[in-house]
């Protein structure tokens, strides 16, 4: 039963990927993940979320009396998230003026709230710290290459840091299918199809 | 009923520390966000009409108090002369709010860009305002202090083909900007010496 702290790290990497093995979190997933760098953007900042509620969840687990705990963890999310919110600002504007609505959605994100819920609020410190950091970057790379997926075929182009490179050259006739949404949903599936086919083996 | 006062008392503490925190986060990061906000909103309105400026419009700016709120002035040192400033002014378009930035030289009062910042207005037709620069640039070199009208109203605007309400929006914006430069030019002129 018990794992080490180095299993329940990996394990949100590809046992418990959240968005392709857990299917939490979709919203901001499809929505945000037209590009690479908006993925990754998306994806740091719900990870920050993570660790931070993760590590004060599991700290305050003696603390929170079971009837608000609910509450208590929104409240503690909820914090972070404006936090995330303020400090984009301040630094990288254009990627939130990108993002826009879904960086305050994070506080909804069935992911950091799972999290909590079921790991944080049972497990120790440096534990929980594992497992926020974990999922959070198994989250950021499940929408990173989400966005380079639909990216690529959608618009023939990576963005990364704000410059998009021109991958398959100037004849290259776009599949903008792939950035709207519907093609979010198509590409999702194809992909977790090819997770299940890998898995599988 | 003790862990009705502890549920009260830890959500109290919770809810308090988070205030803090976040109270904490804001002020550390207020300014910044305003510089950000001015770089990348309503920076390029200011760079298109202060061309040249040899100094950074953003960082040189001041605000000036009155009536009607407090209003920011961009300054512009171009060809070594600072004499040149735009500012922010709002009409109502289509869509909704029109955001509009007027620069004007104080010597002769004369208009020498206005740009719109921030508007809601149709795709393609209203946003012309902000995209297409023949609309914006007949204003160069007109007395700010007149009355802006589009032509189709008696004025001296030629209106964007299909978004005439967008463009007496403008206009009327504009005609705003000239009531408020002349309110307020003596306090202008009197900042803009302290830069010299």
């Amino acid at each position: 039963m018990a794992k080490s702290i180095v299993q329940e790290f990996t394990k949100g990497l590809w046992e418990e990927i959240p968005p392709f093995r857990l299917v939490l979190g979709l919203c901001p997933v499809l929505a945000v993940t037209k590009t690479v760098e908006n993925g990754i953007g998306m994806g740091l900042a719900t990870t920050f979320v993570l660790v931070c509620s993760n590590i004060l969840v599991s700290s305050l687990r003696k603390v929170i009396p079971g009837k608000v705990r609910i509450a208590c963890f929104i409240i503690i999310i909820a914090t972070f998230v404006t936090v995330v919110e303020l400090v984009m600002q301040a630094f990288t504007y254009p990627l939130f003026l990108k993002l826009g609505i879904f960086i305050p959605l994070i506080v909804v994100n069935c992911v950091v709230l799972g999290r909590s819920e079921a790991f944080a609020y049972k497990n120790g410190v440096v534990r929980s710290l594992a497992d926020g950091l974990g999922i959070g970057i198994g989250f950021t790379l499940a929408l990173a290459s989400l966005g380079a997926v639909r990216e690529l075929f959608g618009n023939g182009t990576l963005t990364i840091w704000e410059t998009p490179i021109q991958i398959f050259g100037p004849s290259f006739q776009p599949f903008t299918f792939m950035v709207e949404a519907p093609g979010a949903f198509v590409c999702l599936g194809l992909m977790l199809c090819l997770m299940n086919l890998v898995g599988s083996k | 009923m003790r862990e009705m006062i502890k549920m009260v008392v830890v959500l109290t503490i919770l809810s308090s520390f988070s205030g803090g925190l976040l109270a904490a986060v804001r002020n550390n990061t207020k300014d910044k966000i305003e510089l950000q906000q001015l770089t990348f909103v309503k920076g390029p309105a200011i760079m298109s009409i202060l061309e040249g400026a040899s100094n950074d419009p953003i960082v040189d700016r001041f605000k000036i108090e009155h009536e009607g709120g407090i209003a920011s002035f961009y300054v512009g040192v171009i060809d070594g002369k600072t004499d040149k400033v735009a500012f922010e002014s709002a009409g109502k378009g289509f869509g909704g709010d029109l955001g509009l930035m007027v620069g004007v030289d104080i010597k002769d009062d004369k208009i020498i860009g206005v740009g719109v910042t921030t508007h809601s207005e149709t795709p393609g037709i209203g946003s012309k305002a902000k995209t297409d620069p023949s609309f914006t640039n007949q204003f160069k070199g007109m007395a700010l202090m007149d009355k802006f009208q589009v032509k189709t109203d008696g004025g001296q605007v030629d209106a964007i083909t299909g978004a005439t309400i967008t463009s007496r929006g403008v206009a009327f914006g504009v005609t705003q900007a000239g009531a408020l430069y002349k309110s307020l030019k003596p306090q202008i002129e009197a900042k803009l010496k302290e830069f010299n």
